[in-house]
C-alpha cells in the first residue's frame, strides 16, 4: 500500500484559539480514515487545511507526492473534496456545475458527457438534473457536492459530513459509493455518525480540541472502551451464592445484578482491564453445573469510547448531555 | 488561460441568470436617459454630440458599477462556494480575472445597450463619430477601473451592503480629486507637485481627456496599471484570509 496523504505536526491558530494542535497522520491507499470528534474539535480546519482552502500555521501537508503549501494546484488535481455544507452556486443546475467543474478538471467532448453521465447515476440525481440548485433538497445538494468531488476521479477524496440531511436509505447507497470507490483510493471523512465509522471506515481517528486522542481501527478503539468485554449473564435456578463465587474470579472486578426476568437471575461482570472473561465464566459455570440460559461477552462501542477520551467539559446543550446511551445510528455530538 | 475563460463563462452566464442583470440594465437605461435628455438638456443644446451622456456616466458608474462588484467575493463567502471555487485546481490569478473580466464585459454590456443615443444624434445630426468611440472606449476603461475597486473590497467581507458602501466611498475619492472645488480647497496650500500627483491619480481627469476624442498612451497606462494593481490586492487579500 502507498502513502497518499502525509500530515506532519499541522497546526492551525485562529487567533488566540488553537483550532489544530499538531497533528500528524498517513492514509494509505484503500484506506478510508474516518474523523471523528465533537463540534469545533478542528475536523473541518483540518480538511480545509488537507484541500489547499486554508494556508497551517505550520506542519506540512503531501497529498500523492505532492506539497499542498508549495504546488497547490498539482495537489488539488489529485483531491475530489466535499466542503462541510456542501456549498454550490445557487442560481446554477446540476448539469451546468458539473460541466463547469468538469472543464476546469480538464475534460472535454465525449469524455466530459460520459464522465458526467455516470456520476449523475452514481449519485442519482437524473431527476433534478436541470433544475437549480436553490430549489433542490437537503439531500439533493450533498449528492450534487458529492458528485463534483467524484467527478475527475480523484486518488484521494475528502469529504466533510457525506451523508448529513440524507434520509437512511440514501445514507446507505453513499456509503455503499465509498465502500466501492474505496479500494483505490484513499478516502478522509469526517462524521457525527458512528455507525457509520463501522460501516464504511477502516480506520477511525477521535480528534478533540486539535489534537488526535484515539486513533485505529473502529474494532481496536470499541476494545479502549470500558465496557469492553463486559459479559453478560443469566442463569436459571441459581442460589445466592453464585454472585459470590463470580466475585471470586480472578479477573472480575465487578458484579453487578440486573433485573430478574422470568425467574432468571442476571448478572453484569465487569473484567478486569477489558480482557475476555467469557471461558473463566463458563467454565465456573460447568463445574458447578449452573443452568445457563444466556452467556454473552460485549465488544466495546465506539460511542462509549468517545465519550470517554473526548473532553467532558466542552459546553454542552442539555438535549445533547441528556443523551448518555445513544440508540444505534444516531447522532452524538456530546 | 483556459481556466480563466471557464471562470469567466460561468460568471457571465450566472449574471444573466438571475434578475440582477435585467434590473442592473433597466436601472442603468432608464438612469441615462434622465440625465441625458433632463438634466443634460441633450435637444436644448443644439449640438449633435453625446456630451451630456458621457458627462453624466460617471456619476451613474460611482453607483452601479459597486452594485456589481459588491457581490463578486463577498457573495462567494456568504454562500460558502469561495471554498468550492478555490479547492479546484485553478491558481488564485485565474480566479480573480475570470471574476473580474465577466464583471467588465457585463458592464461593458450595459454600456453598449445606449447605443440608441448614438443612433439618435446620427440621425438628427452629423456627430464626430470618432469621438464618441472614443468616449465609450473611456467608459468601459473608466467602469473597469471602479470594477477593480469594488472587487478588491469585495473580497476583504463577506456582507455586500458594506462592500457597496465602501467601493462607493474609495471610488468616490478616486473621482473627487480633479474637480474643482476640490482642487481649489488643496490650491495654495499644498506643494504643486503633489497637487500633480493627486490630479493624476483622478478617475475624471482622465477620463475627460478620453472623451475629447484623444486616447493618450498616459490614459490607458493609468486605467492599466490601477486596474492591474487592485486586481494584484485582490489575490493578496484573498491569501491572506486563507491564512487567518
Amino acid at each position: 500500500m502507498d502513502t497518499l496523504i502525509e500530515i506532519q505536526n499541522l497546526t492551525k491558530h485562529f487567533g488566540s484559539l488553537t483550532a489544530v494542535n499538531g497533528i500528524s497522520f498517513t492514509v494509505k491507499r484503500g484506506e478510508v480514515l474516518g474523523f471523528l470528534g465533537p463540534n469545533g474539535a478542528g475536523k473541518s480546519t483540518t480538511m480545509k487545511m488537507l484541500t489547499g482552502f486554508l494556508a497551517p500555521t505550520s506542519g506540512s501537508i503531501e497529498v500523492a507526492g505532492h506539497s499542498v503549501l508549495d504546488a497547490p494546484i498539482r495537489a488539488q488535481e489529485c483531491i475530489g473534496y466535499l466542503p462541510e455544507g456542501a456549498p454550490l452556486y445557487p442560481d446554477m443546475t446540476p448539469a451546468s456545475l458539473l460541466r463547469f467543474v468538469a472543464a476546469i478538471r480538464g475534460m472535454s467532448g465525449s469524455s466530459m458527457r460520459e464522465r458526467i453521465e455516470q456520476v449523475i447515476g452514481q449519485v442519482h440525481i437524473e431527476g433534478v438534473l436541470h433544475q437549480s440548485v436553490e430549489t433542490l433538497s437537503k439531500g439533493y445538494k450533498r449528492r450534487v457536492g458529492l458528485a463534483l468531488a467524484i467527478l475527475h476521479d480523484p486518488e484521494i477524496l475528502i469529504l466533510d459530513e457525506p451523508t448529513d440531511g440524507l434520509d437512511p436509505n440514501q445514507k446507505h447507497e453513499v456509503r455503499e459509493l465509498i465502500r466501492r470507490m474505496a479500494k483505490d483510493k484513499a478516502i478522509v471523512l469526517s462524521t457525527h455518525i458512528l455507525e457509520e465509522v463501522d460501516a464504511v471506515c477502516t480506520r477511525a481517528m477521535v480528534i478533540d480540541r486539535g489534537v488526535v486522542v484515539a486513533d485505529g481501527t473502529p474494532e481496536e478503539l470499541g476494545a479502549r472502551a470500558a465496557h469492553h468485554n463486559v459479559v453478560r449473564f443469566s442463569l436459571r435456578n441459581a442460589s445466592d451464592a453464585v454472585e459470590d463465587e463470580l466475585r471470586d474470579l480472578a479477573n472480575v472486578v465487578a458484579v453487578d445484578r440486573l433485573a430478574d426476568t422470568n425467574g432468571k437471575k442476571c448478572y453484569q461482570l465487569t473484567p478486569l482491564n477489558r480482557m475476555s472473561i467469557v471461558g473463566e465464566v463458563s467454565d465456573l459455570a460447568r463445574t458447578r453445573n449452573w443452568e445457563i440460559e444466556e452467556l454473552v461477552s460485549q465488544p466495546g462501542r465506539l460511542d462509549e469510547l468517545f465519550r470517554e477520551v473526548t473532553a467532558p467539559d466542552v459546553p454542552l446543550s442539555s438535549s445533547e448531555s441528556a443523551n448518555t446511551e445513544p440508540p444505534k445510528g444516531e447522532e452524538v455530538s456530546a | 488561460m483556459k481556466h480563466t475563460i471557464t471562470i469567466f463563462k460561468r460568471e457571465l452566464v450566472g449574471y444573466f441568470s438571475t434578475p440582477v442583470a435585467y434590473v442592473f440594465i433597466s436601472v442603468f437605461l432608464f438612469l441615462a436617459g434622465l440625465f441625458t435628455f433632463n438634466l443634460g438638456g441633450f435637444f436644448e443644446r443644439g449640438q449633435a454630440d453625446l456630451r451630456p451622456f458621457f458627462d453624466f456616466l460617471p456619476w451613474l458608474f460611482l453607483f452601479l458599477v459597486p452594485a456589481i462588484s459588491m457581490r463578486l467575493w463577498a457573495e462567494e463567502r456568504r454562500q460558502g462556494t469561495i471554498e468550492l471555487l478555490l479547492t479546484l485546481p485553478i491558481s488564485m490569478t485565474q480566479a480573480v480575472l475570470g471574476k473580474f473580466l465577466a464583471a467588465w464585459a457585463f458592464a461593458a454590456v450595459a454600456l453598449m445597450l445606449t447605443f440608441p443615443l448614438w443612433i439618435t444624434v446620427s440621425v438628427l445630426g452629423d456627430p464626430d463619430h470618432g469621438v464618441i468611440i472614443a468616449s465609450y472606449a473611456g467608459g468601459i476603461l473608466f467602469a473597469g477601473g471602479f470594477l477593480s475597486i469594488g472587487s478588491c473590497i469585495s473580497a476583504l467581507t463577506k456582507n455586500q451592503v458594506v462592500a457597496f458602501v465602501l467601493s462607493v466611498v474609495v471610488c468616490f475619492l478616486f473621482m473627487l480629486t480633479s474637480l474643482p472645488p476640490v482642487m481649489s480647497m488643496l490650491n495654495g496650500w499644498m506643494d504643486p507637485v503633489l497637487l500633480d500627483a493627486i490630479r493624476s491619480f483622478s478617475f475624471w481627469a482622465h477620463f475627460q481627456s478620453i472623451t475629447k476624442g484623444v486616447i493618450d498612451v498616459r490614459d490607458l497606462i493609468f486605467f492599466g496599471s490601477l486596474i492591474t494593481f487592485f486586481l494584484f490586492t485582490n489575490a493578496l487579500v484573498l491569501d491572506i484570509k486563507k491564512a487567518n
